[in-house]
């Protein structure tokens, strides 16, 4: 094999070293083309499979930590995957004092407050109840906020929208757990809360979240990544990502919302007159395309296949619309499916580039109606710098010297 | 014709079988448990413990385990900053602080006992936690400088922007 291997660069040397005597070296030999990997058993078997090493530049975008080592986010870099499922190890993740480790023999989840019968759960009374599968997508409030400022960041995909991914999750139904407990006639609202050191406490409307909260166990098949919540996850699918409680160990029925620091002085959203929005807590219709995208290089006139991801809590995606004129026109994309309600959907557009400056963008439409709305629209109804839920129009600028940038129109 | 009603009979049990009565997994909360557990204060004043605590105490407490991260006076940097910009909500340069932004005080006590200081949370006491509200609302004389607060007290205070907010829950109370 080496030896093989060693002619072969000899040969190509020789073909280097002069085009001028190519004609007199001897004919390349038929096992000079045979593959490497077709000549010597591969590795063994593993108990845990990793991607390719050739894929090892494809991470999650670390940011600089905050206060703590552990306080801040990562990104997912939406630009390098396909598809609507985010790997699990590319899930973004968005933590407010770092990711606990969390013995589910020890975990418990209780369930009181306003209850006839204040309830605990070991995790493997859990693990006892009928399971549901449902892929969605979980985008955090403050997702695309560096769009929010007066210049437009100059960043990947990934890198502006990456706290946001999709996973098909399973999990147990919260209602029928809150009617075991029994919820008293003046119960209007739900606090949750983390088992991490930052004790995060989110307060939800208790009808929606008997209706539609899941209590997550799996992610993609296996149990839930750390950092994902393990072992775990209250999740209101399609609503802001803050409020799906990792590690949750607590649930109390209240007859008034918390208030808590991250519904109050976070994730609420100062409009231009001074008033703020206060638990608008499903995420509004957006969209992203993610080829080409922001710091890639185009390779020349021709072909590309334009495509992205378009998803709103609201429901499903209904129309994606693409303009490659700066928002003068606009074509359907395809959404070859599948189209599912709450998740990441995936979109296609065949496209010919002439080569010259184009920016190009996308538009999204959920089966509510919502459309979404323009990047000057959206900047114009709240205050200066306010960066929660910002889903305007991204749009993408393409040079005739191949490159591509973030712009605002 | 009566094999046939046995047939019929054996599957309507079988059917039933898959029919059970809906899990009941839950035991009953160790109250030890949920006592320990339950921090959440709500906006009213419910669940504040016993204890009080007074500005000039609070002053040491955050010298000695805040200003690090909050600055002098909760200024700010490398933290958030805790104090000042009222009325700057709706200027171009909004500041959202503490005593600017945050509409209830009950929220000071129930973040900073669950999540303060974030190299050793849950560490403070009732004592500390009050006097550290105290304090930090004293700055911009939202309490007075002598003030002594507790689970009477604190819900009582109104914070400058108590009415800045549109609910958007749909929930009326």
């Amino acid at each position: 094999m080496t030896k093989n291997t060693t002619s072969r660069r000899q040969l190509l040397k020789a073909g280097l070293a002069g085009a001028g005597v190519a004609a007199a070296a001897p004919a390349a030999r038929a096992q000079d083309f045979v593959t490497p990997s077709m000549l010597t058993p591969g590795k063994p078997f593993s108990g845990y499979g990793m991607p390719a090493s050739y894929e090892a530049g494809v991470k999650r975008l670390v940011g600089t930590p905050g206060i703590s080592p552990g306080t801040g986010s990562s990104r997912t870099p939406l630009e390098m995957l396909e598809g609507i499922i985010t790997p699990s190890g590319l899930h973004y993740e968005r933590h407010h004092n770092g990711v606990p480790d969390i013995d589910p023999a020890n975990h418990r989840l209780v369930v009181h407050g306003l209850v006839n019968k204040p309830l605990e759960f070991t995790m493997d009374a859990l693990m006892r109840y009928p399971r549901v599968s449902r892929i969605h997508f979980m985008e955090c409030g403050g997702n695309s906020g560096g769009n929010s400022g007066p210049n437009p960041p100059q960043l990947t995909a990934g890198g502006i929208h990456g706290l946001l991914s999709c996973s098909e999750w399973t999990a147990v139904e919260l209602g029928p757990l809150l009617d075991e407990a029994g919820i008293k006639p003046e119960g209007k609202w739900l606090i949750a809360e983390s088992a991490d050191a930052a004790n995060i406490s989110r307060s939800i409307p208790l009808a929606a979240a008997k209706e539609q909260a899941l209590l997550v166990l799996f992610q993609n098949g296996e149990r839930l990544r750390p950092e994902q919540g393990y072992p775990l996850r209250f999740i209101m699918p399609g609503w802001e990502g803050n409020l799906n409680i990792k590690w949750v160990h607590r649930l109390k029925v209240t007859n008034l919302p918390g208030m808590t620091k991250d519904e109050t002085s976070k994730y609420s959203m100062l409009q231009a007159d001074g008033k703020a929005r206060q638990f608008n807590l499903v995420l509004p219709v957006k969209s992203v395309i993610t080829r080409p995208s922001g710091q890639m290089t185009m390779q020349g006139a021709g072909f590309y296949e334009i495509s992205g991801v378009a998803w709103s809590g609201h429901g499903r995606i209904t129309k994606l619309e693409v303009s490659t004129d700066g928002g003068a026109t606009w074509t359907n994309a395809d959404m070859p499916g599948p189209v599912l309600p709450k998740a990441l959907t995936r979109f296609r557009l065949p496209w010919q580039w002439n080569g010259q400056a184009a920016t190009i963008m996308s538009r999204a439409t959920d089966e509510m109606g919502n459309i979404q709305p323009t990047h000057a629209e959206w900047v114009k109804a709240f205050a200066p710098g306010q960066a929660y839920q910002n889903n305007g129009i991204q749009c993408w600028a393409i040079g005739a010297d191949n490159s591509v940038k973030n712009t605002y129109a | 014709m009566r094999k046939m009603i046995l047939a019929g009979l054996f599957c309507v049990s079988a059917t039933a079988a898959f029919a059970a009565d809906a899990p009941h997994f839950g035991v009953a909360a160790d109250p030890a448990r949920v006592k320990a557990w339950d921090i959440s204060i709500l906006p009213d004043g419910s669940n504040l413990p016993a204890g009080k605590g007074s500005v000039k105490e609070g002053l040491e407490v955050f010298t000695a385990k805040c200003q690090m991260c909050h600055g002098v006076e909760g200024k700010g940097q490398p933290s958030d900053r805790l104090t000042g910009g009222i009325g700057s909500l709706t200027t171009p340069q909004p500041i959202k602080t503490v005593a600017s932004y945050w509409p209830y005080a009950t929220t000071l006590f129930d973040y900073i006992r669950r999540a303060m200081p974030v190299n050793k949370p849950r560490t403070l006491n009732d004592h500390e936690v009050y006097s550290l509200v105290a304090y930090i609302l004293s700055i911009d004389g939202i309490v007075k400088k002598d003030a002594v607060l507790d689970a009477k007290s604190l819900p009582k205070i109104k914070m400058p922007n108590r009415d800045g907010f549109i609910d958007r829950s749909g929930i009326t109370h």
